[in-house]
């Protein structure tokens, strides 16, 4: 590589080879019919695509190997569309291949770079016209038009801050009080401990205040499952023990790492996997995390019951439920 | 009942029972059909099946499960399971279980919906536990409504099994396997037994009503006729990106190389 | 003359005489393309671009942008009766109340589709043949911008029907912004107009979609189109094909003909594939709810890497001051993609730094020429094919009796060392196959047939290549590594002396070569042989 070797010389574009079509009048022919039937396949297609559209009802259904039982009106108008445009362009490629010139052209390219008289010249123009603008001459001018540009941004920026309101402590308030009844999602049924079976869940919604509506805003941070086990299976502390119902407990169903709904729960390993990005919860010490990418435990719902034996909280979250955000633990 | 309980004692009662009990099994072997509703039938026919039940478990069953169902090393006890979960483990295969890895899957019965029904009545028999259904008690047809039932899935069964019911991964290799081309009465016992990692849905927190609604969306699922084509699985985005590489750009990429070769 | 003639004449007078735009006009029209099957790559993209706003402004029609409850009252029964935004609603009402409305969604979706697709693989051409190189920095730069234009866009698209896979999408996406230091609550309180998911997100951001981001496309696409076509195309290298020149087709009748064909080709195979296969059967999902989840819910292709990503990160969140960091989320979802997009943005300036090579190239490399440019394509396409292989851990499991678990940690441990194993490979391959290039034109092609000396010995009849084929092979420059010049001229030590080092570095590493033979190594051959 140190010496520079003379490489071996360019032989230049090899000899054109003329087709079949170019010398054979015939072939040139039969080139042109072929082109010719690959339009007349796009004229079935539309064909097709208007008899589908018009012909074939929007319930009929056709039983076809690998598609099974299919739609044939969505079917039929796909496959007529895509004959149709398919076909054409079939058509306009083997005209050019076969038929239009095939002598391969040589253009000649230039260096982008201007000739250097040019640039000098074009360099010159732009100090001569800055020049007369004269804003090296007047700081003045120059420093508050920078400053007057760098502001004017901050005008259209503000007005986009009604987009939305300020968090506040929205993110760390959920519809869960001291008291509030679990209901069964959907349903919304009040919930006794002897409705769930040892092995058994239910997806939970709190019982909202007469009069008011859930919406989506309310289940992205209220939903909760409810997990029944064994008492003598927890390895909780005695705080925890006591957010438990008799072997009753409740976690926010909104993941810890991204609010994916987490509830894929395993009964024979107390295990809980968030389905999105497969964080795995431990059931039995408080939904720590085992597995996957999320840092946090689900938070867990203090439940007991009410005087008329339906399961209630205790008290409200005492963390905020969902992913984790800048102030979160402020 | 009455019927049955004032003329139990008549001296034809026995022989006529023994013809009818005959000729009741005769009927359901030739029909391959399970009779397994244990209230239709007498006791003296409840007997003979547990008695038949209890053979066929010491026989195949009991290596595992003990003895007398009590459990042992392998196999977890079964008293107090209820005939629901027996009838749902056998008659769809699982049991008895041919390899011991994480999970024991679906497979072709090894026993009869005869020997399932004495199986199932032996197991029902040792403790109080959820009864099984039939498919012909189940009006899903009738009772269950679609939308709602599609509402119930989402909120309570498509997390473990997706959203088109084409099943999905567990932990450490599990799965929670695909509820397309099962019976409903298995559906239905396995929400009542929550069988191997899958949770108990009683039925007061997923009400029968509720229940047969969830099954007749999953039996929509099932039945529904491709609508914008084939299904690709059903599994989502990934099998519609890997056909978009594969079907859409190879063959582009197929026409392009036609395109730019030399003609003849 | 005849009438056609004389029409085509007069034509070109009106619009010349109120223009002037016959010279250009005219050296446009025979303008020269060259051929190649990967050029079309880029046409792939264009043509699935102009099939996107064909078929997404039929969809507008129907679509209402509305997060509004209503109950569904459409054809699909077993949706009947359920609460739903109206954005649900109307896009079901597409696709089972307007005749031809499923297909053209489908059609959308598979364009969108093959649009990331194709864009994916115009990029790795351009890359693996050094197409980037001086003067097209500024078109490669616009195309990094429209890749992650593009990613954002389709992302978009996925979200606006409002079923449960992708408001689940969304919902990740939110936790992404909450997890931006400081202002992330905020951001994401702005852009859903409150706590999600809140009412206004879908009207904001199909605004996003049907408009300011399409404009943005146009605008750099045509920049993109308007500087291939200023700088001319490249050319693969071989006879008759030099720096100087472009050897190819003219645009008229040839590249018209075979370019316009090709777009209905690309429009008829979307098309086919609307038909034949079903693409997001959002009835099957169901309408978007918070609390609810489907097992393997997963982005489309072109997201599912940064899914992975954020699937394997490590669970670690760091807290300062009473504030919370979220590093599993910003590491995988922030940081990677921006040094991701940032390093492919820089690579043209940073490769010539490495080769000191400021010249103009407008013949393509063979990727084999360039080993250390090879082998790190393939390192990044490795990195890419582990985090796509997690994005979609849950399906491989269930699919090939594997367990989540264990692809994690394939894939946690892979995207450490499999990247680095993949560019040593590569690079080796590279090398060999330069070394058997250099073989054949030594020592021709083996025939297979074996002749007997007069003196007893076999030998095996190689035959020369043509002169065409060893030209190719040997055309390709080597340039030698960078000195570091760790002293200036009075023996001073360099002040920049480490940044040389590292130049110098990777200089020799990019230099790496097997010589290539020169006409001599041929002469010396002949005489020797005969």
């Amino acid at each position: 590589m140190s010496k520079e070797l003379t490489p071996l010389s360019d032989p230049g574009l090899s000899e054109h080879v003329h087709r079949k079509a170019d010398v054979d009048p015939q072939a040139a022919k039969k080139a042109e019919r072929q082109v010719g039937i690959l339009f007349l396949l796009s004229v079935f297609g539309t064909l097709l695509f208007v008899y589908a559209y018009v012909g074939i009802d929007e319930d009929s259904f056709i039983f076809l190997p690998v598609l099974g039982s299919t739609n044939a009106h969505q079917l039929f108008l796909g496959l007529g569309l895509a004959i149709a445009l398919f076909f054409i362009g079939m058509a306009a490629v083997h005209w050019a291949k076969v038929l239009m010139p095939d002598h391969e052209v040589i253009d000649h390219r230039k260096e982008q770079r201007s000739k250097d008289e040019e640039r000098d010249d074009f360099v010159a123009t732009v100090k001569e016209r800055s020049a007369e603008a004269g804003l090296g001459r007047r700081p003045f001018i120059k420093r508050t038009m920078l400053l007057s540009l760098g502001l004017v941004g901050i005008s259209p920026i503000l007005l986009l801050g009604d987009l939305g309101p300020l968090p506040g402590d929205d993110q760390k308030k959920t519809n869960w009080k001291s008291g509030t009844r679990l209901l069964t999602d959907p349903g919304d049924r009040p919930i006794r401990p002897s409705d769930l079976e040892v092995g058994g869940v239910a997806q939970v919604q709190p019982e909202l205040a007469a009069g008011k509506v859930r919406h989506l805003d309310d289940i992205a941070k209220d939903s909760v499952l409810l997990i029944r086990i064994r008492p003598e299976e927890f390895n909780l502390d005695a705080k925890r023990l006591s957010w438990t119902y008799e072997g009753i407990i409740a976690f926010s169903k909104i993941c810890s790492h991204m609010g994916c709904a987490v509830a894929l729960y395993e009964q024979t390993t107390k295990h809980l996997l968030c389905p999105c990005h497969q964080s795995t919860f431990d059931v039995t010490r408080a939904a720590k995390v085992i597995f996957g990418p999320s840092a946090r435990a689900l938070p867990q719902l203090p439940i007991t019951v009410d005087s008329q034996g339906y399961l209630v909280a205790k008290e409200p979250f005492s963390e905020p439920v969902g992913p984790s955000f800048w102030r979160r633990n402020k | 009942m009455r019927f049955i309980s004032k003329y139990r004692r008549h001296r034809f009662a026995a022989p006529l029972l023994l013809l009818g009990a005959l000729f009741l099994a005769g009927l359901t072997y030739s029909a391959a059909q399970a009779v397994t509703r244990q209230a239709t039938l007498s006791q003296s026919d409840k007997a003979t099946l547990i008695a038949e039940g209890k053979e066929i478990f010491a026989r195949g069953c009991s290596s595992c499960h003990g003895i007398n169902a009590e459990g042992a090393g392998i196999g977890p006890s079964l008293v107090g399971v209820g005939a629901a979960s027996v009838d749902f483990q056998v008659a769809t295969g699982r049991m008895p279980v041919a390899d011991m890895s994480q999970q024991i899957a679906r497979k072709t019965p090894v026993y009869d919906d005869q020997e399932v029904a004495a199986l199932a009545a032996y197991v029902a028999s040792l403790a109080p536990g959820p009864a099984a259904v039939t498919n012909e008690e189940l009006a899903w047809e009738r009772d269950g409504n679609t939308a709602e039932g599609g509402e119930l899935f989402r909120n309570n069964c498509s997390m473990c099994h997706n959203l088109a019911g084409q099943g999905g991964a567990l932990t450490q290799g599990k799965y929670a396997p695909t509820v397309m081309g099962v019976e409903p009465r298995h559906i239905y016992e396995a929400m009542l037994t929550g069988p191997q990692a899958m949770p108990v849905f009683s039925e007061t927190i997923l009400t029968p009503q509720e229940k047969l609604s969830v099954i007749k969306w999953i039996k929509h699922a099932e039945n529904e006729p491709a609508l914008g084509g084939a299904a690709l699985g059903r599994v989502g985005p990934v099998t519609e990106g890997l056909l978009a590489w594969v079907l859409g750009l190879g063959l582009l990429i197929g026409v392009a190389v036609w395109l730019t070769s030399k003609a003849r | 003359m005849s009438a056609r003639e004389r029409v085509v004449g007069q034509v070109a007078n009106y619009v010349d005489e109120r223009t002037g735009a016959a010279k250009w006009l005219k050296k446009t029209l025979t303008k020269v393309f060259p051929d190649h099957w990967s050029f079309m790559l880029g046409e792939i993209v264009l043509y699935s671009f102009v099939i996107l706003l064909l078929s997404g402004t039929f969809l507008t029609f129907w679509y209402d942008p509305s997060m509004k409850e209503v109950e569904y009252e459409g054809s699909y029964q077993p949706l009947s009766g359920l609460k739903m935004s109206a954005a649900y609603a109307s896009t079901l009402h597409i696709s089972f109340d307007v005749r031809g409305g499923l297909l053209m969604r489908q059609i959308h979706h598979w364009s969108a589709l093959i649009f990331m697709a194709a864009m994916v693989a115009h990029l790795m051409r351009i890359f693996f043949t050094g197409a980037f190189r001086k003067p097209r920095e500024f078109n490669w730069i616009i195309g990094v911008g429209l890749l992650t234009l593009g990613i954002l866009e389709g992302f978009l698209g996925y979200s606006l029907p409002d079923d449960l896979l992708s408001g689940t999408g969304i919902r990740i996406a939110e936790a992404i912004v909450q997890a931006v230091p400081v202002v992330g609550s905020y951001l994401s309180f702005l852009i859903f107009g409150g706590a999600f998911p809140g009412e206004m997100f879908i009207q904001r951001i199909y605004v996003v979609h049907i408009l300011l981001l399409p404009g943005i496309f146009l605008a750099l696409i045509t920049v993109h189109l308007m500087l291939v076509w200023y700088q001319k195309h490249t050319q693969y290298p071989g006879p008759g094909r030099t720096e100087k020149n472009v050897v190819g087709y003219p645009l008229m009748p040839v590249y018209m003909a075979k370019a316009g064909g090709f777009f209905f080709i690309v429009f008829g195979v979307t098309a086919f594939l609307g038909a034949v296969a079903s693409i997001n059967p959002i009835w099957i999902y169901g309408p978007y709810n918070p609390g609810q989840i489907g097992a393997g819910s997963q982005p489309d292709w072109y997201m599912g890497w940064l899914d992975g990503l954020v699937r394997m990160a490590p669970p670690i969140e760091a807290y300062i001051f009473g504030y919370t960091l979220s590093l599993n989320i910003m590491i995988p979802g922030l940081i990677i993609p921006g040094i991701i997009f940032t390093g492919m943005a820089l690579y043209p300036f940073i490769e010539s730094w490495i080769t000191g090579d400021k010249r103009e190239h407008h013949l393509l490399d063979r990727p084999r020429n360039a080993p250390n440019r090879t082998a790190l394509g393939a390192m990044s396409l490795t990195f890419m094919l582990v985090t796509l292989i997690n994005g979609g851990n849950d399906l491989l499991a269930t699919h090939f009796d594997l367990s989540i678990n264990q692809i994690m940690w394939f894939s946690r441990i892979g995207i450490i060392v499999l990247p680095p194993l993949a560019f040593v490979i590569t690079k080796r391959i590279c090398l060999s196959l330069q070394r058997a290039d250099r073989e054949l034109v030594l020592h021709g092609k083996e025939t297979g047939r074996l002749v007997m000396l007069p003196h007893g010995e076999f030998i095996e009849v190689h035959e020369q290549l043509s002169p065409e084929r060893a030209y190719l092979l040997t055309q390709h420059e080597q340039l030698p590594a960078l000195q570091a010049n760790l002293t200036d001229e009075s023996g001073v030590r360099n002040p920049k002396s480490l940044r040389a080092k590292v130049r110098a570095r990777l200089s020799r590493s990019h230099a790496e070569q097997i010589a290539k033979p020169a006409a001599s190594d041929l002469k010396e051959l002949e005489s020797g042989q005969h």
